[in-house]
């Protein structure tokens, strides 16, 4: 490149910079530093909108200087998905943090994208209330990062995920709309649902700045048990029987590892006659011997899943399969770990959605994964890796989008036509 | 042209005695002429209908007809390659059947279709939109047309596409709980095909006997026990569609997250403008252990809505809250007998789940029911008296026909804790128009169904009940609620889309329409009230020289 033009790209990017600062002031714009990496690529500023209109008009700016967006909540997913092609600006929701209505007698809550999932429900718990959702780190993951990369953990089995939550949602689009759909009642059906949209998009179509969801009451009381199995088999029989009970248990998942015999958990939620009588047809079902009480802190085994010892030479990932081929899946995971000589644990919930952590060399590891995806995917279902060793070799996080891939990427273009979110992270390269 | 003025004429042009041949030359004159003129219309009509401008079609819904009342029809070489696709039952042209489609449940908009066509498979209903999408033919898709805001009104120069005949029950995976269905197959078919295992297909409208799952698809059916169990997009796993050019996608799937969109999220509730679903994948519920019915009586709707807000504050999630009032409960008991109490606010509750569990729970209702001034509770005591409970209240709408010649059912929705000040200004909008309003809600969800009552023979009527209802739904808006809860946008409620959302709110939704239908030919005219054509994308993206140049990773 000569002289003129670098100081022509020089130019771009201090007066964009200048124009950034001009209305975020000084103090919400700063340089990227190593703890900005997104998956291996490093950024080059950081800004903090302050509000909605901010955003929206950032985005615009960033996306006219031809410039890409990573939308950033509490970073604490910020790697999964495929690496971006491109990383220039971080946005980061931090100050879009507030609960601006809980309408707590209408069971509903209206909230900013950078709130915390835990300031969240501590709020909700005032009013005896929760957002029924249990998803990783709490503590630092936020409304926006949790409805973009679609998390939820055990509680989906008896109150769905994200997407039946999720009531309305604002989204800040690359061309500085600011559009809002659904509503703040849980029973709407006017204009499309673009908060089931956003929901899972992992920021490709439009940042999320904010959300409004539906609540539950916080339970009675609660109580949990662990039930040993001897196989994978036995534990998708004790999924199956119970499923097909009259309980009305909460969560249900099963946990299988090396040479260790699988355990089911089993959560219920109500009130204290309601949760004796459930123990005692529990009890029945599951023909007592191998049934014991166990402490709440078994719902913390996804994620103690991502506690690696060696995150060179771990995978994490996130499959689907059909509810009734969990044993299937199972003994599938612990044949391939055998194979290719590495350790395993997963979980896998009676939805069928499961959490699969691998560990051992890398070559291996990604054999293993791709050998798994196959099979999954020949049975409708997935396999979508979350956390790769920094050394394997590039492979796709995602696996196969379907025919509909051409339908999303139509989506993509029409409401990020230059690119600027998230590029290359997506399904099928979006 | 009679005889008198012919002798007339004679005298004054001096032609006395040549009264025969000028007879006999203008009669043939005449008839010559209406003959010419006949031949041009029907030339017009049948050889080339495309000439006639669109500016002629200025009466609302009478784009397809001509003067004389015959159909505006369709190029005969078309309608050829349509009938091709179906067999002879599959194609309706003739005006006298096709009048049986020109409107849904909401009889008040009525367009005459060009053609219906009934397909019997996937395949054909991909050939047929392939027909449209290269003639640039709008179509819509319609099912048992039950829906209540216009949703399967067909559109100017359009066909009908109706699912009734794809209503195969493909396959039930007890294992899974998934059941994959045909469009067309009947809500309530679904769980009488399933029951005999303890199992239910959840979303149950109160037209479930006899709307089809496409239907529920497209406007996202609820239902009384929605509030529980949510709607028909939370029992929608996965869908076939055919797309507006037809393409066949799959949207979703068996298990759950499939990578991508979640596009078939986006997809129900759609009303029919992004796609035909031709396959549709199902989740189904285990039945509970037992369910119990109250019926509590109170004074006013006001403090039945107390008792609503007490059980919700409570922690409950009861399966179902309904509430009626006084006029709703007299039609319901003339028309179906429900032996309901004659109360100012009914509310009925139901609970579902373990035995235990609901048996205290149903002890905490009756004492907030009795706490909020409820003077008779009844719980029902078999499936029988739960099911009478239900049909009055499931009848409802219907029911007004015994206490008033017309009606206008609405769909608004309000937070709950807004329907003691919600009903108040009803009462007053009701009591200015002079009209009265019968009140249906689903009040764990403050889903209002009021309903206007009318006589379309007093003049000016009509007109009072629309401006009234319209009034309703303002009502519905400034409380921060919702147009419609579960009866769609269709073409009822388009004009109320901008008092819902602002312009780049609207904006938004129709891009991501473009991105299905960029020639707008499924179900086009729903919905939006300013339709866009896809051509116009605001900030076309072209990227920056410097970008181009890979010169923008310098910072």
């Amino acid at each position: 490149m000569d002289t003129a033009t670098q100081s022509q790209a020089a130019a771009l990017h201090s007066s964009l910079r200048y124009k950034l600062i001009s209305f975020l002031s000084p103090e919400h714009v700063h340089a990227a530093s190593d703890a900005d990496i997104v998956a291996g690529v490093k950024p080059k500023l950081v800004v903090v909108p302050g509000s909605e209109s901010e955003v929206a008009e950032a985005l615009r700016l960033v996306s006219d200087a031809g410039l890409t967006v990573i939308p950033r909540g509490g970073g604490t997913k910020i790697g999964w998905g495929n690496p971006p092609s491109r990383a220039d600006i971080v946005f980061s929701t931090a100050r879009l943090n507030e609960i601006t209505e809980h309408a707590w007698a209408d069971l509903t809550v209206s909230v900013g994208a950078g709130c915390t999932i835990q300031t969240l429900q501590a709020t909700l718990a005032q009013h005896g209330q929760r957002l029924a959702l249990d998803p990783l780190w709490p503590a630092k993951a936020t409304v926006g990062g949790v409805l973009s990369t679609n998390d939820s953990g055990a509680l989906r089995l008896r109150f769905g995920a994200l997407r039946d939550l999720v009531i309305g949602a604002t989204l800040a689009l690359p061309d500085g709309t600011l559009a809002s759909s659904g509503g703040k009642v849980v029973k709407n059906v006017a204009g499309y649902d673009l908060p089931k949209l956003a929901t899972g998009a992992f920021g490709t179509l439009g940042m999320i700045t904010r959300a409004v969801f539906r609540l539950h009451p916080l339970p009675r009381s609660t109580c949990s048990f662990s039930i040993r199995a001897k196989a994978a088999e036995e534990a998708r029989r004790l999924i199956h029987a119970i499923q097909n009970s009259k309980l009305a248990h909460t969560a249900l998942q099963a946990r299988f590892e090396n040479d260790t015999a699988p355990i089911v958990h089993v959560l219920f939620e109500g009130t204290e006659a309601g949760l004796s009588a459930q123990e005692a047809h529990l009890k029945e079902l599951t023909e007592t011997a191998s049934l014991t009480v166990a402490s709440p802190d078994i719902w913390n085994a996804r994620q103690d899943l991502w506690s690696l010892a060696k995150p060179e030479s771990a995978a994490v990932a996130k499959i689907s399969v059909l509810p009734a081929e969990i044993d299937k899946s199972a003994t599938a995971i612990a044949k391939s770990a055998k194979v290719r000589q590495l350790r395993f644990k997963t979980l896998l919930q009676a939805t069928g959605i499961g959490f699969l952590k691998l560990e051992g060399d890398p070559a291996n590891l990604r054999f293993s994964l791709l050998d798994l995806r196959e099979q999954f995917e020949s049975n409708a279902g997935s396999l979508v890796v979350l956390h790769r060793p920094a050394g394997m070799a590039p492979f796709d996080a995602w696996g196969s989008a379907g025919d509909a891939l051409p339908l999303m990427k139509a989506i993509k273009k029409q409401l990020d036509p230059g690119n600027t979110l998230n590029p290359g992270r997506f399904v099928g390269g979006i | 042209m009679d005889a008198q003025s012919i002798c007339i004429a004679t005298a004054a042009t001096n032609q006395v005695g040549n009264e025969g041949p000028i007879f006999r030359f203008v009669f043939w004159h005449s008839v010559t002429l209406a003959a010419i003129v006949g031949l041009i219309v029907m030339f017009y009509a049948y050889v080339f209908p495309q000439f006639i401008p669109n500016g002629l079609n200025f009466i609302h819904g009478w784009g397809n007809i001509l003067p004389f009342g015959g159909l505006y029809p369709m190029d005969p070489r078309i309608l050829q390659e349509l009938r091709a696709i179906v067999d002879e039952r599959g194609l309706i042209s003739s005006p006298e059947e096709l009048h049986t489609y020109e409107c849904d449940g909401l009889v008040n908009f009525r367009v005459l279709p060009r053609a219906v066509l009934l397909p019997t498979s996937t395949g054909q209903v991909q050939s047929i939109v392939r027909i449209c999408h290269r003639e640039r033919i709008p179509f819509v898709a319609r099912g048992s047309g039950t829906g209540l805001s216009g949703g399967a009104t067909p559109v100017d120069k359009g066909i009908v596409i109706s699912l009734a005949r794809m209503n195969r029950i493909l396959e039930v995976d007890f294992p899974n709980a998934r059941v994959v269905v045909e469009p067309g197959v009947l809500n309530l078919d679904v769980t009488a095909r399933i029951q005999h295992n303890e199992f239910f297909y959840a979303p149950d409208p109160s037209s479930q006997t006899v709307c089809t799952i496409g239907g529920n698809v497209a406007e996202n059916s609820g239902g009384a026990h929605c509030l529980k169990y949510g709607f028909t997009t939370t029992h929608v796993l996965g869908l076939e569609v055919v797309l507006p050019d037809g393409t066949l996608v799959h949207l979703g799937g068996k298990t759950l997250d499939v990578p991508g969109y979640d596009l078939a999220g986006v997809f129900v509730g759609s009303e029919g403008t992004l796609g035909i679903a031709t396959k549709i994948i199902l989740r189904i519920v285990k039945r509970p252990e037992c369910v119990r019915t109250l019926l509590a009586a109170f004074d006013s709707t006001n403090e039945a809505g107390a008792a609503v807000s007490g059980i919700i504050a409570a922690g409950m999630l009861p399966s179902a809250i309904e509430m009626m009032d006084n006029l709703a409960i007299q039609a319901a008991e003339a028309a179906v007998h429900a032996n309901y109490p004659n109360c100012g606010g009914l509310l009925l509750v139901e609970l579902d789940g373990p035995l235990a569990e609901v048996e205290a729970l149903m002890t905490d209702v009756n004492e907030i029911c009795r706490s909020n001034g409820a003077w008779e509770i009844r719980t029902a005591q078999s499936d029988a008296e739960r099911a009478l409970i239900w049909k009055g209240r499931k009848s409802a709408f219907a029911a007004m026909g015994r206490i008033s010649s017309n009606y206008i059912v609405q769909d608004g929705v309000i937070p709950r804790t807004a329907l003691p000040q919600v009903m108040g200004e009803i009462e007053r909008l009701s009591q200015e128009a002079g009209l009265r309003v019968a009140n249906v809600f689903h009040a764990g969800d403050g889903n209002l169904h009021p309903l206007v009552l009318y006589d379309r023979r007093v003049p000016g009527q009509q007109e009072a009940a629309e401006t009234l209802s319209a009034g309703i739904l303002e009502l519905c808006i400034e409380a921060g609620g919702s147009i419609t809860g579960e009866h769609g946008v269709g073409v009822d409620k388009k004009k109320m889309m901008s008092k819902m959302f602002a312009e780049p709110d609207l904006l938004t939704m129709q891009r991501v329409r473009c991105a299905f239908d960029p020639l707008q030919l499924s179900n086009p005219t729903k919905i939006f009230p300013t339709p866009r054509l896809c051509g116009e994308k605001p900030g076309e993206y072209s990227p920056h020289p410097l970008e181009s140049s890979g010169l923008a990773e310098r910072f």
